[in-house]
């Protein structure tokens, strides 16, 4: 569980006590938090709850404290809050004085119905202020400035828990979030300038604008080094953290990978066919993991190259050497001649006796080529049998049905080559 | 011609005594070093024919002893050998000045053909070395600043596509008609327009490869 912070040295009363408490006491609802409290350490610490909070949980855990509804307290807070702007200032210090209660688990969500209804009530406060000509004008708008201002850098303050969250973001995000920051700073501006021409009352608000300017200035002059500070340590945090992670998912990789199958080339140490075939798997593997970007074979030549010589190569234990040159998106014409680069891989693999088999694709602007290569032992084309499926029906007659063509040249003793050929329509 | 005189850099030394006892007859292994700093030194004192060169090695790999060696003037023959097939190693190495590149899975007899081929001065190029260079050279889309340089002519891409299907030098003759004479010729002129095109593309071709 996360630790309580330390009590911050203020004078705001009802947190001189640092009580730890367990998640129990989070569990429960606010109307009966207090007597349990209470029960537990006989004079509780004031703490933000936060299930049924609507904003930061003040309302509920001072409404707890005083044994009180939750709803006298969020009225009252908003009442202060148009009379003069002290509401705000309160709830922003209580917010930033007061921690936050213990809670297992994601937060959970806010009703934004009462929270606009609170809202509603406020403006409707406003409005009848405003009609009835109580407004006392700039000097009853300062203090509402500096309640937002201190709730915007308190916020920024927060607890430990949100700066965790912001780690947790990604650059991404954050980049984001700072755009709607701005956005958001150039709305509220925009709209503030605009509602005080609209009612003839900029000239008025001058002084008032030029204040808030100053303590604006101010407040940032004294919070800019502390909090480029903590974004300086949130990016060192970060980095180390993505690099841990790496390293992590390297060590699951060789775990998972290269050690279990050094374990099985122990096993298999009698069977030098076995264990080369495992030392070559292995090595594609780690290669492809190593250097290859991540390709889906369904999607291009060379990608759906590589994946039937690795496959081939595997069931049938004899090295398949792949060269891809250019690459373009498998249409049905080319997966149909994957099919037959494949047959004869496995032919070759299976009746050539050759050490190793050559593959090479390319691709080029109007056309496709694959060559399989072996140096077996040849056969003589005129022998084939009418009936032996693999070369004429699986290469030849597959590539011709697809508009492609075939070739294959052997001779005893000097190995076999097969040619496929696919003419690209050009787009 | 006597015995080929052969330094072997590499920082594994299982490694470095396997391909010792896989070397054939004619080459004379008559050192070794582990890494950078060794193997400038040791190159420096023997003069050895051929350094078969490791590409990753602590101190900065095969490119740095590449730098320094061949930077200081010296003639000696690089063939590097290495487990990566990374386009980034493959062509930086080339470019670097080494004469050749196999990976280490290579049998016996054929690096012991490949480094007699780098001792007469030829370049040796694995498939998969053939077949970068036909990538690279083939994704030019800005017209070449040096045509001599920067483009590869039917020949050389002939021959290229022949060593990536797997061909031997003496298969590709045949293919073709010529000799293996006028073979190495064409791979030694592919190797010189690897070495000396300007073409940023390349270095920056093999970059975007690893990357993509």
């Amino acid at each position: 569980m996360r630790p309580v912070p330390p009590p911050c040295d203020d004078d705001m009363a009802m947190t001189d006590r640092q009580t730890s408490r367990g998640p129990a006491a989070a569990d429960t609802t606010p109307h009966d938090a207090a007597p349990a409290a209470v029960g537990e350490a006989g004079f509780p610490r004031l703490l933000r709850l936060v299930e049924g909070r609507l904003v930061a949980g003040v309302a509920q855990g001072v409404a707890a404290q005083l044994r009180l509804d939750p709803v006298v307290l969020r009225l009252a807070f908003v009442l202060l809050t148009v009379l003069d702007g002290i509401g705000a200032v309160v709830y922003a210090a209580l917010w930033m004085f007061t921690p936050r209660a213990p809670y297992e688990g994601r937060d959970p969500g806010r009703d934004w119905s009462q929270v606009a209804a609170y809202g509603a009530i406020g403006l409707a406060l406003l409005a009848l202020r405003w009609l009835t000509g109580a407004s006392t004008g700039g000097i009853g708008a300062w203090p509402i400035a500096i309640g937002g201002i201190g709730s915007l850098i308190l916020w920024q303050q927060a607890d430990p828990d949100r700066r965790q969250r912001w780690m947790d973001s990604t650059v991404g995000q954050a980049r984001k979030s700072r755009v709607r920051t701005f956005a958001g700073l150039v709305l509220v501006v925009v709209g503030a300038i605009g509602f005080l021409a609209a009612n003839d009352e900029l000239d008025q608000a001058r002084p008032g604008i030029v204040f808030t300017l100053v303590v604006v200035g101010g407040v940032a002059l004294i919070a800019a080094p502390w909090l480029a500070g903590l974004w300086k340590e949130l990016q060192r945090e970060r980095r180390e953290r993505i690099r841990q992670e790496e390293r992590a998912e390297f060590a699951a990789h060789v775990h998972d990978s290269v050690l279990h199958t050094l374990t099985l080339i122990q096993r298999n140490a009698h069977d030098s066919r076995e264990v080369m075939r495992l030392a070559r798997s292995q090595e594609r593997e780690l290669r492809n993991w190593l250097y290859q970007p991540k390709q889906d074979a369904d999607a291009s030549v060379a990608a759906a190259v590589r994946r039937a010589a690795a496959e081939e190569e595997d069931a049938h234990g004899v090295p398949i050497e792949v060269v891809c040159v250019g690459d373009c998106p498998l249409t049905p014409e080319l997966s149909a001649m994957m099919q037959a680069a494949r047959q004869a891989m496995v032919n070759a693999a299976k009746y050539s006796e050759s050490p190793v088999v050559s593959v090479y694709a390319e691709v080029e602007p109007g056309e496709v080529t694959v060559f399989v290569r072996d140096r077996g032992v040849g056969f003589d084309m005129s022998e084939v049998p009418e009936d032996r499926m693999g070369i004429r029906q699986s290469i030849i007659g597959r590539m011709e049905r697809n508009g492609g063509s075939a070739r294959v040249r052997t001779e005893l003793g000097e190995g076999t080559e097969v040619m496929l050929t696919m003419k690209l329509e050009s787009s | 011609m006597g015995n080929i005189r052969v330094l072997i850099v590499d920082d594994h030394r299982l490694f470095r005594s396997g391909v010792r006892a896989e070397l054939g007859d004619s080459i004379e292994v008559i050192g070794e070093a582990e890494d950078v700093e060794s193997a400038v030194r040791t190159i420096a004192e023997l003069q050895p024919d051929v350094v078969l060169l490791d590409v990753h090695m602590p101190g900065g790999g095969g490119q740095e002893v590449l730098r320094r060696v061949l930077g200081a003037g010296s003639q000696v023959r690089f063939l590097a050998l290495s487990v990566s097939d990374a386009a980034e190693d493959v062509i930086g190495v080339i470019r670097g000045g080494a004469r050749g590149y196999v990976t280490k899975t290579i049998s016996g007899r054929e690096l012991t053909d490949a480094i007699r081929r780098v001792a007469e001065g030829d370049a040796v190029f694995s498939p998969r070395l053939a077949g970068f260079v036909l990538d690279a050279f083939a994704s030019t889309e800005a017209p070449p600043i040096d045509p001599e340089l920067d483009s590869l002519t039917q020949r050389e891409r002939e021959v290229l596509r022949l060593i990536a299907r797997g061909y031997a030098y003496k298969e590709i003759a045949k293919e073709l008609f010529i000799s293996v004479k006028t073979v190495e010729t064409h791979v030694s002129s592919v190797l010189r327009k690897l070495q000396l095109s300007n073409r940023h593309e390349l270095s920056r071709w093999a970059t975007a490869r690893r990357l993509v």
